[in-house]
């Protein structure tokens, strides 16, 4: 990771150390020293707040594991058990529930942050396309985790969720009941889910390492979009990012917890705290809150493979993004036309998510299929507008647009004057 | 180069020889871990065909059962639900199929289905929808009388579960 260098050992331990395993040197470069765009806002802390997510649902998860049990019979009752009989077991899972909502939340802001600045584009596609498999693992583990507690939602979201499946031709229903482990969601498919939801977030956690390798070599995007060039555009990562991130990850935790505490079930179903029943199912099935703008997709299309192929495709045409984006500007700050489509296809990203709850009937038919086209019309617009949009004058650099041009020359005199005294 | 052997070299034959071997080895290594995921021995077994007795069944209501796991209706039609069955136009059907297809010949009254939408499995609700066969309250897929797709996303009919009439009152599914 790309960071200059500068750590010593203080102590004759340290240097022993490092020179044997230089993982301090690793750490330092990467997070205490490692130049960051001075002019970073608000959104560019949600990156912290994902790290932290992920190692609080790695927590809670381990811990809720040694009280849970994967049986088909047993893990409903074992989920009570865990909110009546074990101490502090109804925190516990209300922290990982609520958990990985806001884990949804944080990573929604930061997908919509990336579109709003470019931050897709050269040279950062691999660390792009490394967060559309973050993301995909998330829904999926996140999936696997509605099942484990066999409530209704849980046994019919799993029914609904694999047999879209069985919509490819011909090894569908093969690839269904290899999924099911029998011919139904049964207890081979908890047993299953329980053992991958396991493992997801460590395999989350090994692309999330190649996440921030890969940031680390060209450096955060910024606000401009422009690069930094000197050492003027940027400031250390410690203590600049370090107090900035974590304010931003305690007012974060602050509204996760308002969710805990005081409403805990209100992202969730009442139709979970019944036991599953492979006989009924409920009037009004909906998925979680995070997957349904793709439950939308998935019903707007009359046809059952083409509904599915429009729901995984919505996704994967994500990971094109860099290439469908034609323009040479990355910000939304100096793109005019641009922004304003940036902000109907995350009005119309919300609108989605609203006709997925909403039941598949008349008008909410017809509004899902002009929002699914507007969602791709989006990439399609993305690509003819590079051609077409004269976007506003670039600063010359991150200092300038901080600072203006006769701030960014003094602090360019200032940092000369105080480069001995820097720790960097 | 004169130091060039001619081919084949002994080298060449321990790559591709290793190469081989190595890629079976994977091969029988992976065929396992893929294996177990289908339906297990004990799951299997528990496909033994079932008798089921028709004669609690009143005529116009719809049992549930369950074969292998599977959700199944039997349900005693009404004759005016036959004859809309058997009068409906074939043609104009997603997946066109005759009534007499659909039932075992002369117990038209009896129509046995697996109970899970062909769209993407949830139960239908009976005497529901505008053929009063099946409505699926999910994605809104409408069934007859005789378990046919008519309108909504689903792709196919309700199927037919394997069964026969071991006497005129009880079915065996299996």
């Amino acid at each position: 990771m790309s960071g200059h260098s500068t750590y010593v050992p203080k102590s004759a331990f340290g240097r022993w150390f490092e020179s044997r395993l230089p993982i301090m040197g690793l750490i330092h470069s990467s997070f205490v020293v490692f130049p960051n765009p001075r002019n970073l806002n608000y959104l560019w802390t949600f990156g912290g707040i994902l790290a932290f997510m992920l190692v609080a649902q790695i927590i809670t998860g381990v811990t809720l594991a040694m009280h849970y049990t994967p049986h088909a019979d047993l893990a409903f009752a074992s989920v009570e058990h865990i909110m009546r009989d074990v101490n502090y077991g109804w925190l516990l899972r209300y922290l990982h529930a609520n958990g990985a909502s806001m884990f949804f939340v944080a990573v929604y802001v930061h997908i919509f942050r990336g579109l709003y600045y470019g931050s897709y584009k050269a040279p950062r596609e691999i660390l792009w396309i490394l967060g559309v498999i973050i993301f995909l693992l998330m829904m999926a583990t996140a999936f696997m985790g509605y099942v484990l507690p066999w409530g209704q939602m849980s046994y019919w979201g799993a029914t609904v969720i694999t047999n879209l499946f069985s919509a490819f031709p011909v090894v569908g229903e093969s690839i269904v009941t290899f999924l099911w482990g029998g011919y139904s969601v049964a207890n081979p498919t908890l047993n299953r889910f329980f053992s991958l939801h396991y493992l997801m977030p460590f395999m989350i956690a090994g692309v999330v390492i190649l996440h921030v390798w890969a940031l680390h070599v060209p450096g955060s995007n910024n606000p401009t979009g422009v690069e930094k060039k000197t050492e003027k555009d940027t400031l250390p990562f410690h203590p600049y990012f370090t107090v900035k991130d974590a304010l931003a990850l305690v007012c974060f935790i602050m509204l996760y917890m308002w969710f805990v505490f005081y409403t805990p079930n209100f992202l969730g179903h009442a139709d979970n705290y019944i036991e599953a029943n492979p006989a009924v199912t409920p009037a009004h099935i909906v998925p979680e809150w995070y997957f349904l703008p793709f439950y939308a997709i998935l019903r707007a299309i009359p046809d059952k493979l083409m509904g599915v192929l429009a729901m995984f495709g919505s996704i994967a045409i994500l990971a094109f993004l860099p290439w469908l984006d034609t323009s040479k500007v990355r910000s939304g700050t100096y793109r005019p036309v641009f922004r304003v489509f940036f902000w109907l296809f995350a009005v119309n990203a919300v609108l989605l998510g609203w006709l997925g709850a909403k039941p598949a009937e008349g008008l909410y038919v017809v509004a899902s299929r002009l929002s699914t086209a507007y969602y791709f019309g989006y990439f399609v617009i993305l690509f003819i507008l590079g051609y077409v949009e004269k976007p506003l004058k670039l600063p010359a650099s991150i200092a300038e647009s901080v600072l203006g041009k006769q701030g960014s020359a003094n602090a360019m005199a200032a940092s000369a004057a105080a480069a001995p005294n820097t720790k960097g | 180069m004169a130091t060039t052997a001619p081919e084949p070299t002994r080298r060449d034959f321990l790559f591709i020889a290793t190469g081989a071997v190595g890629a079976v080895g994977i091969a029988s290594a992976i065929w396992p871990f893929v294996s177990q995921m289908a339906p297990d021995a004990a799951t299997i077994a528990a496909g033994a065909p079932v008798d089921f007795d028709l004669t609690p069944v009143a005529e116009g209501q719809i049992v549930k059962l369950f074969w292998r796991g599977k959700l199944i209706f039997v349900r005693h039609r009404t004759a005016e639900e036959i004859k809309a069955a058997e009068t409906a136009d074939v043609g104009s059907m997603r997946d066109p199929q005759p009534d007499s297809a659909r039932v075992k010949a002369g117990k038209s009254p009896w129509l046995v289905v697996y109970g899970n939408c062909t769209h993407l499995g949830c139960v239908p609700l009976g005497n529901e929808g505008a053929f009063k066969g099946w409505f699926c309250p999910c994605h809104g897929s409408v069934f007859d009388t005789s378990g046919r797709i008519r309108q909504g996303p689903a792709p196919t009919n309700l199927p037919i579960p394997p069964y026969e009439f071991v006497s005129d009152t009880k079915i065996r599914i299996g």
